[in-house]
């Protein structure tokens, strides 16, 4: 092969292509991409545990006894009320108890060894409910029910009630979308804690497999970074493929019985767009700061020690971009905005609440030419940190013996 | 096959010189530094290699081969000094032209042989699909075709080195550049590789390698770099390296004295053994070799042999080097063993 001297290199993108083209299919076709799809299954069934755990605990430490403090023949009328209502409407009606003790129904609440939501006092005709507002505004409903029926045997037709909604206001409108940014926001933490490990252990395999310094001697750090960030990008991309064909099922399956997000301030088509172009600015930012920090260890238990810090660091940009969510047009959303790990984040949140389209192109802008630093930085760094000697821990010792 | 040599360089150069070479030169290096923390692994090294030249970089591991090959290539940046590569300041501008074997050798486990040959060569620049086809014809030429569908992992630690060296050359670089070749080779696969040499450097392919061998360097090369300390106390051809020392006359007489011991140099190493002749060891007179027989002759020393020896290259080594660097060459290569 005669080359001419001015076709003498690969181009940056040429030989970061060689690289990602390598990495994406052994990525591909290695166990860590089935463990990497299965990644978003173990969050979904924790979260279902979780909540699972938490409303059943809910609902066993929900308390709906209301202790009766009424004359002894009014809470005979009540006990009896309730025991003929009970068969229809179950678990709607409040335990009712009868209180042994004849003192104020403030005190009743205070008695050590009882739990009850609320007091009933005062007379069939004119119940009084004592306790905290919550209990008290929820179980007032049943307990005039309860009295109702406990006066009389049949009670006077209840009136019929009737319900005037109105538009929401632009505010509630906003304050609805908050709801979508922050959806879009976790949805990103979530992809993004997902890759952050793989790329954080990336550079390990060249090294333990010493096919490092064939990279170094033929191409530009720079394109082996890039080619390592865009095959993990395009794996990335096959798992969100395979994850969303199966999120789209659900959704046709599940039809209106699942809980919807409001319509974000740009639509959904261009949400979704500027969600994927924020998806793999977020990534590329983060995982060239992570390939730069995973190429500084040695084996993979150093990786492991360095994935605590730095998912607690994630943990940090995730927190700020979520609380700038809540302050539209303050200066933290601008700092969240402008910090590169953070933007991505900050910008998604931005194209749920609002309409302009500007801020996008300009933050867009900004973290491409960030990701650029980033690399440029973090393989200029890789070089003079990693590429040292042949045998490390001879040079020094064997030279001056030389010398 | 000699270039003009360099000489004689034990000074770091203050700034780039000219050089003069009758062939356009593969790789120049000037004044290159390299400190890595408190070491100075690479402290002002010159090197000029001629196109088509097998030129051999001697030193014992440590002496700073490794760290000036990898600068050579632009793996790493040198502190000070330049580095062309025909003629270019960022080798990796001319990355296509050039093969590197690592000292450390690796690839992809999971890859098999021909893909590992064309990943490697797709690197400099070769499409992936005559990458690997010429990976296939690379790997039965050198028997190893029943391995081609084998992942690395399942080779050898020599067919594995065998492959990579295959991947080395598959794209048919200008330049290789060997770090330790026969490291690791067998004395059967050390042979192929320096008959694999000579073929390169007659198709006009200038390679360089690092060895601590130095009978290697000493069959191959035109030219040699010892590196001891991170310095070249010589660059140059491998016959001027072995003229330092001067050529040794190897005596043997029948006779032990006589008026022609006065002919012989004061020095002269005397070996005898009861009932066996006489050897007597002396570098070649200043009067030259005829007058030195004339005068045996006429003394009736009762010659029995008469041959001058030339220094090995392991002998200018030790010169050029010093007695502590040949001690820790020779300990690496034991170690090798």
């Amino acid at each position: 092969m005669d080359i001419p001297h001015d076709k003498a290199r690969l181009s940056l993108f040429a030989a970061a292509r060689v690289v990602a083209r390598r990495d994406f299919h052994a990525i591909l076709f290695s166990r860590a991409f089935f463990f990497f799809l299965l990644g978003p299954l173990f969050p979904v069934l924790v979260g279902a545990m979780a909540g699972g755990i938490g409303g059943q605990v809910q609902r066993e430490a929900a308390v709906n006894t209301l202790a009766l403090a009424m004359a002894p023949a009014d809470n005979a009328a009540m006990l009896r009320a309730r025991e003929r209502l009970a068969p229809q409407l179950g678990q709607g009606l409040p335990t009712l108890t009868p209180a042994e003790q004849q003192i104020a129904p403030e005190e009743i609440l205070k008695l050590t060894g009882e739990n009850y939501a609320a007091v009933i006092s005062g007379t069939l005709t004119a119940p009084v409910l004592t306790g905290p507002e919550g209990p008290i505004a929820y179980w007032s409903g049943p307990v005039a029910l309860l009295a109702a029926n406990a006066a009389a045997d049949t009670p006077a037709a209840y009136p019929a009630v009737t319900r005037s909604p109105t538009a929401t206001s632009v505010a509630a409108a906003r304050s609805d979308r908050i709801r979508t940014a922050q959806a879009g926001q976790l949805l990103l933490f979530l992809l993004m804690m997902l890759l952050a490990g793989m790329v954080l252990s990336n550079l390990v395999e060249e090294k333990a497999n010493k096919v490092i310094e064939v990279l170094a001697a033929a191409i530009p750090m720079d394109a082996v970074f890039f080619g390592k960030l865009f095959a993990m990008l395009g794996v990335s991309f096959v798992g969100i493929a395979v994850w969303g064909s199966f999120a789209a099922l659900i959704i046709a399956l599940g039809g209106d019985a699942l809980p919807s997000l409001p319509t974000p301030a740009l639509g959904w088509p261009l949400f979704i767009a500027l969600g994927i172009v924020y998806f793999a600015m977020g990534y590329l930012l983060l995982g060239s700061l992570f390939l730069t920090i995973g190429g500084m260890a040695a084996t993979v238990r150093e990786v492991q020690t360095l994935s605590m810090p730095i998912t607690m660091m994630q943990l940090l940009v995730f927190f700020l971009a979520a609380y700038a969510i809540t302050q539209p047009g303050s200066l933290l959303e601008l700092a969240a905005a402008t910090f590169p790990l953070s933007s991505p984040f900050a910008m998604l949140a931005r194209a749920a609440q609002f309409e302009s389209l500007w801020p996008h192109a300009l933050a867009i802008a900004w973290q491409a030419l960030c990701v650029l630093l980033f690399v440029r930085f973090g393989a200029a760094l890789f070089r003079r940190r990693v590429m040292k000697s042949g045998k490390a821990g001879r040079a020094g010792k064997t030279a001056r013996r030389a010398a | 096959m000699a270039g003009t040599p360099l000489g004689m360089l034990t000074q770091p150069s203050a700034a780039p010189r000219p050089l003069t070479h009758t062939r356009p030169l593969a790789i120049e290096a000037r004044g290159l530094v390299k400190r890595f923390d408190n070491t100075l692994a690479v402290d002002g090294v010159d090197i000029a290699v001629p196109e088509g030249a097998i030129y051999g970089i001697l030193g014992p591991n440590g002496a700073g081969k490794t760290t000036t090959l990898r600068m050579l290539l632009g793996i790493i940046d040198p502190d000070a000094g330049v580095r062309r590569v025909f003629g270019n300041d960022r080798p990796h501008e001319v990355a296509r032209l050039i093969g590197y074997l690592p000292e450390e050798r690796g690839l992809y486990p999971a890859m098999k042989c021909d893909e590992a040959i064309a990943f490697m060569g797709a690197l400099r620049g070769l499409p992936l699909e005559e990458g690997r086809k010429r990976g296939r014809e690379l790997l039965e030429n050198h028997g190893l075709g029943y391995a081609i569908d084998r992942q690395i992992r399942q080779l050898s630690k020599g067919m594995a080195q065998t492959v990579q060296l295959l991947g080395t050359l598959v794209h048919h670089p200008r330049l290789v550049v060997f770090d330790e070749p026969f490291s690791g080779l067998d004395a059967i696969n050390q042979g192929k590789l320096e008959v694999m040499i000579r073929d390169l450097a007659r198709g006009g392919t200038t390679v360089i390698f690092s060895t601590h061998v130095i009978h290697h360097a000493e069959r191959l090369c035109d030219d040699v770099a010892i590196i001891a300390g991170g310095r070249v106390p010589y660059a140059g051809s491998v016959d001027l390296a072995r003229d330092r020392i001067p050529a040794q006359v190897r005596l043997e007489t029948a006779r032990g004295e006589g008026v022609w011991r006065s002919a012989l140099p004061e020095d002269a190493r005397h070996d005898h053994k009861a009932s066996a002749s006489h050897f007597w060891h002396f570098p070649i007179p200043d009067t030259g070799i005829e007058a030195l027989l004339k005068r045996l002759i006429e003394g009736e020393a009762g010659i029995l042999s008469l041959s001058i020896e030339r220094a090995g290259l392991h002998d200018a080594f030790v010169e050029i080097a010093g007695e502590a660097a040949a001690r820790a060459l020779a300990e690496d290569a034991q170690e090798q063993a």
